[in-house]
């Protein structure tokens, strides 16, 4: 477990970054109170509701994260730090770790900031939380990976302007401000293809509609499978990329 | 490809090393036996290859061709093994900025492997040595540009590697801090087995064992100090300082005596026989009004132009 003193240090420099921290709860919560109150302005009670937004936001907040830890990781690639530290004795596997694990605490507490204000606006939980919850965090989690394959790739100038093509990609494909079905063809396709709107749809079927994992099931296993792949994908790439 | 090895003997041994980027030959056929304790260094200008001959050793760097043993442990088939008994304070200042000191070092003691109890006695010790006991729980990022390299050496000795790597340990440090690495190298001699890359020739005339020249990948002349110098105990160095000095008189100079060097107010000539008159009947005609004339020992930086033909600064 030499790995975790990696973590606690990536852990350290995140928490010790108040303003990005500040940005990455403060922006779902901002969207969540705007697009409810946009919903009351347009009367609107079936996709403007804090049922159907939270796990919408919630995922809107996961990609915002990706950049961050993409930062992060590209930053230290192009430093000293990390050629440093790859002269130890760790595997490619234990720096993803490293540089993953530290992000879990913020995944949990964005779905918690949420599920907290959707609560106070008058979100309806029908199925079971802690369900919803565990997709949502897979799904979070899977970003954080995505964040690694973005850092392995490119640089951190670079990251910022891929983040933002991703933002608006995840925004448009994944159901978050309109429903896919709704919309169909080509974008449908596309983003069903993704592992965003599932774990939406997911969340979502839980909350407003009350189903149970077997309702979920094909939703979950997606969404799964991406977070592992995208795991799998940052271990490759860091292996490739980082002994020249 | 097998080599043989001798790990009772050597603790570093590089069997025809070589890296290529593209078509640049970046290091060209090294052939390197350092003992066990000794203090090695590779001294050559910025871009010899040095750096790059590191970085294959430390396993950041496949090799091109050729490979090479850290206590008889192979950089190609087993790297995870090599990387157990290396640490490396790299050429820029590897730390974590956000990090005190005392944390920087835990890091390091940690993904080493090192029980939280140990570490703690090290850090205590190595953060005594280096000077930084009073500003062990500040963050890094205040720290000077000699204190971050002070920390740096700390952190590549917190895990008591038996090979150390110190890639240009005072590069861009001011005199008065490049001395107090130098204390710091200098404690360590005879306990471990250390590489240092420099291009600053008094650092490598200072502290190392022996010395290999790189030039443009290949290493140029090896051994002690003192033997490198001797290598030119039959060649005469003079020094001329002159006034009006024009660069026609040194190309004149250098139809005479090909390794002539300017210098400030003056040239240094390096011949093996070197003749008062010739140089005074050259440089008067010409308009320069020399000032004094003196013979000095060759310096390793006369044994570097002598074997590479250009100065170690170019």
């Amino acid at each position: 477990m030499k790995f975790l003193e990696l973590a606690i240090r990536n852990f350290k420099e995140m928490w010790r970054d108040p303003i990005s921290m500040g940005l990455e709860i403060g922006i779902p919560a901002a969207f969540l109170a705007i697009f409810w109150a946009l919903g009351r302005s347009l009367g609107d009670e079936n996709f403007f509701t804090p049922t159907m937004l939270v796990p919408g936001i919630a995922v809107f907040g996961f990609v915002f994260l990706s950049m961050f830890s993409a930062v992060v990781l590209a930053r230290d690639r192009e430093g000293a730090l990390l050629s440093r530290l790859l002269t130890a004795p760790l595997k490619p596997r234990d720096f993803i770790l490293s540089y993953s694990l530290p992000y879990i605490p913020l995944v949990i507490l964005q779905i918690a900031v949420c599920f907290g204000i959707g609560a106070v606006l008058g979100l309806e939980m029908l199925g079971n939380a802690g369900l919803a919850f565990l997709i949502l965090l897979i799904m979070g989690i899977g970003c954080v990976e995505l964040g690694m394959i973005l850092g392995l790739l490119f640089t951190a100038n670079q990251v910022s302007g891929v983040g933002s093509a991703i933002i608006t990609l995840v925004a448009l494909l994944g159901g978050i401000w309109i429903d896919l079905g709704t919309i169909g063809g080509a974008f449908y396709r596309i983003g069903n293809a993704l592992p965003f709107a599932h774990a939406i749809s997911g969340a979502r079927a839980v909350m407003a509609y009350g189903a149970g994992f077997s309702g979920i099931a094909a939703d979950f296993y997606w969404v799964l499978g991406y977070t592992v792949v995208f795991f799998v994908l940052g271990v490759f790439l860091f292996r490739r990329n980082m002994v020249e | 490809m097998s080599y043989a090895t001798n790990s009772n003997c050597f603790a570093i041994q590089t069997f025809g090393l070589s890296r290529k980027f593209g078509d640049l030959i970046a290091v060209n056929n090294i052939n390197l036996s350092i003992k066990e304790g000794e203090l090695f260094s590779l001294l050559g200008p910025n871009g010899a290859g040095k750096t790059t001959a590191i970085r294959m050793l430390c396993c950041l760097l496949r090799p091109s061709s050729g490979t090479a043993t850290i206590m008889g442990r192979d950089i190609n088939e087993d790297p995870m093994a090599v990387k157990q008994i290396i640490d490396i304070s790299p050429q820029e200042t590897a730390i974590a900025e956000h990090l005190n000191a005392w944390e920087n070092l835990r890091l390091i003691g940690g993904i080493r492997g090192l029980a939280k109890t140990e570490v703690r006695k090290r850090s205590e010790n190595l953060l005594e040595m280096v000077g930084l006991t009073k500003r062990a729980k500040e963050q890094v990022r205040k720290f000077s540009g000699g204190m971050k390299r002070r920390l740096s050496i700390a952190m590549a000795l917190v895990a008591d590697p038996q090979v150390l790597f110190l890639d240009e340990p005072t590069l861009g440090l001011d005199p008065q801090s490049r001395r107090g690495i130098w204390e710091h190298i200098t404690e360590l001699k005879g306990k471990k087995t250390i590489l240092l890359t420099t291009h600053y020739l008094e650092e490598a005339d200072a502290l190392a064992d022996r010395i290999a020249i790189i030039d443009e990948g290949k290493i140029a002349a090896l051994g002690t100090p003192r033997e490198l110098k001797d290598s030119l105990s039959d060649m005469q160095v003079m020094v001329v300082k002159a006034k009006n000095l024009t660069t026609d008189a040194i190309e004149s100079l250098k139809k005479i005596y090909p390794e002539v060097k300017a210098i400030e107010d003056g040239v240094e000539i390096r011949a093996k026989e070197l003749s008062f008159y010739e140089i005074v009947d050259c440089l008067r005609p010409r308009g320069v009004a020399i000032q004094s004339t003196s013979l000095k020992q060759p310096s390793l930086d006369d044994v570097f132009l002598h074997l590479t033909g250009k100065e170690l600064r170019e």
